[in-house]
């Protein structure tokens, strides 16, 4: 018995010293973000309270309007592109995911997961110059006049379509590019966790393979993909370079998806904007981003509660 | 084991073709399934080999045999899902009332809607209540169930599955929520729901306590009069009890193939088998 409570373990130590360590670096993480809120709040405080008919950003047209109505637009704007780019990446990830794990063959599936990846190593400067030059002018040629005259009874592709392409829509395609990888890899990963037994209990009731999927990949991945579409959301909201490159920007809400008087977003618009400011106006654009994290932090949040809820369930 | 096949082999050359599809023939009276040389490859490993063998209809047939032998492998070669293993494949040929289910332009999934199968492990789908399990494979085969006719097929397979008077009260609550020897109930109620013509049932009752067992095995005894029914067991006793015919599958090391040492009435595996292998095995001296 007292070898048991005498003996001093070398392990003890090293125990120690290890759990030390982890629990410092998740500190770590509350503490810097605990640091970004606290600075966020403290100067953006002064535009919050200062008297509204100061506020304002930019000079002529933006000034004195109040922070509330210079914070609308663009949160609109930003939770507008990031939406779209959520409806365009989400169904191209699920499909990518399920070709990946559920038909292409072995050597196939890893090349394309690579691939995939490899879109999430491009900068976003790259993606928004990429945009710029290539995507806006393709799209106003080719695809733009098409949907104004076919479509153009919906609101969204209604008004004077821009013949220079850097509308909301090539904004949103950029986005959801940019999103793509992150949606499809989680997706991939939960798709490719289906139990086996499922799979195969739906294929010996003689399911096709998208039967199979639709009865055994898909219930089972459901939660997955909502919390990969919602991490994707979370990165199209914070999204800066891309944005500002190509959207070519106003004051405004609007739907329509093709002109030239978009709505801008809040990261592109501190970004545009900062290098002019100063004062107030520095102010004024912390408090925009302090609207931004709070509704990044409203998307994780749900994210959270859609994904753990079902897991629970 | 040379005779033995040969043996076989002489019954396999008697069997007639027919070029009906599995669906259109099946008002005709069942032949069974009949296997010949059927040689079973993961990729170039043959896994199995030379296998031929008559499946009776309207019986039992068990399949028995060590570990790794390949009884579950040559299985799942009688429904087509073996092939799902990537690089997975067959050669050889395998009748279901004289068509060849690998013949060409033979859908699988036809196949597998003909041959239904029971795993080992119970697996209703857990985001369906046990109803919607029961139509699942219904819902595969034709879009459009009226409500009275659903529920007429969710209550005669439920009771065919011995598992109605248990569920019948909450048919729309999940199928997770049943004790293991109900969800496997349930799993062949929505194999026989599509009345299919032969059952495959792999290791149906390994994950359940012997009460379950009890019920799945006098259950078998019931369906055989309307189906074939094909059981691989790594029990002897519940081949003793269930099975009318049984087949010995044994290997003669790893990396080996698994084969067929003797297939006959199960009394005469059970009682004065042919071969010492078998005598051995069923005997307990080895296995």
């Amino acid at each position: 018995m007292t070898s048991l409570v005498s003996s001093k373990p070398k392990g003890q130590f090293g125990d120690r010293i290890f759990r030390r360590v982890s629990t410092g670096v998740s500190l770590l993480v509350l503490v810097v973000l605990a640091a970004v809120a606290i600075f966020l709040i403290s100067r953006a405080l002064p535009a919050l309270t200062a008297d509204q008919a100061e506020i304002g950003v930019g000079g002529d047209d933006g000034e004195g309007e109040g922070f509330l109505s210079y914070v609308l637009p663009l949160l609109f704007g930003t939770v507008w592109a990031s939406v779209l780019a959520l409806l365009i990446a989400v169904p191209i990830a699920v499909g990518i995911a399920l070709f990946i794990t559920q038909y292409a063959h072995r050597k196939i599936s890893s090349l394309l997961g690579y691939a995939v990846d490899l879109l999430a190593a491009i900068p976003s400067v790259v993606y928004g110059l990429w945009g710029i030059f290539v995507l806006a002018p393709f799209l106003s040629k080719n695809l733009f006049p098409w949907l104004s005259d076919n479509l153009g009874f919906l609101p969204f592709f209604s008004g004077t379509t821009s013949t220079s392409g850097r509308t909301m829509m090539t904004a949103a395609v950029v986005l959801s590019v940019m999103i793509l990888p992150v949606v499809s890899a989680i997706s991939r990963e939960v798709f490719a966790q289906t139990p086996g037994l499922h799979k195969e209990a739906a294929l010996a009731l003689g399911a096709t393979r998208w039967e199979m999927i639709k009865m055994a990949v898909l219930p089972y991945g459901r939660s997955g993909v909502i919390a990969a579409s919602m991490l994707g959301l979370g990165r199209a909201l914070g999204e800066t370079m891309a944005v500002a490159l190509i959207l070519s920007p106003a004051d405004v809400i609007s739907f329509k998806l093709l002109t030239n008087q978009n709505p801008n977003t809040i990261a592109s618009n501190i970004a545009l904007q900062f290098p002019e400011s100063s004062g107030l106006e520095v102010n004024t654009l912390i408090a925009t981003g302090l609207v931004l994290f709070a509704a990044t932090f409203v998307v994780n949040a749900l994210a959270r509660r859609i994904a753990g809820g079902e897991v629970n369930d | 084991m040379s005779f033995e096949t040969a043996k076989m082999v002489d019954q396999e050359d008697k069997m007639t073709t027919t070029d009906t599809s599995p669906a259109e023939s099946a008002g005709t009276a069942p032949e069974g399934m009949r296997v010949h040389n059927l040689d079973i490859f993961y990729g170039n490993f043959l896994a199995v080999r030379n296998v031929s063998m008559d499946i009776e209809p309207r019986a039992i047939t068990a399949l028995i045999g060590p570990s790794g032998c390949g009884k579950s492998t040559f299985l799942r070669s009688l429904n087509r899902m073996h092939e799902e293993i990537q690089g997975a494949r067959v050669e050889g040929t395998v009748t279901l009332d004289g068509v060849d289910l690998y013949g060409p332009g033979v859908d699988p999934v036809v196949v597998r809607r003909q041959i239904g199968m029971v795993f080992q492990r119970p697996n209703p789908f857990p985001t369906m209540s046990i109803a919607e399990n029961v139509l699942a494979g219904m819902r595969l085969n034709s879009k459009k169930l009226s409500k009275s006719k659903a529920n007429e097929i969710v209550e005669s397979s439920l009771r065919g599955a011995n598992l109605w008077e248990e569920v019948k009260n909450r048919l729309d609550q999940p199928g997770s929520g049943l004790s293991g020897g109900q969800q496997q109930r349930l799993c062949i109620a929505r194999a026989i729901a599509v009345q299919p013509r032969v059952l495959l049932m792999d290791e149906p009752c390994s994950a359940l306590d012997p009460i379950s067992t009890m019920a799945i095995e006098s259950l078998m005894l019931e369906l055989k009069s309307s189906y074939t029914i094909v059981i691989v067991t790594h029990n002897m006793q519940q081949a003793a009890r269930v099975s009318d015919r049984t087949a010995f599958f044994n290997i003669d090391g790893t990396g080996q193939p698994g084969y067929v040492v003797e297939m006959d009435a199960t009394e005469k595996i059970f009682s004065n088998p042919t071969q010492q292998a078998t005598s051995d095995y069923v005997t307990g001296r080895f296995g």
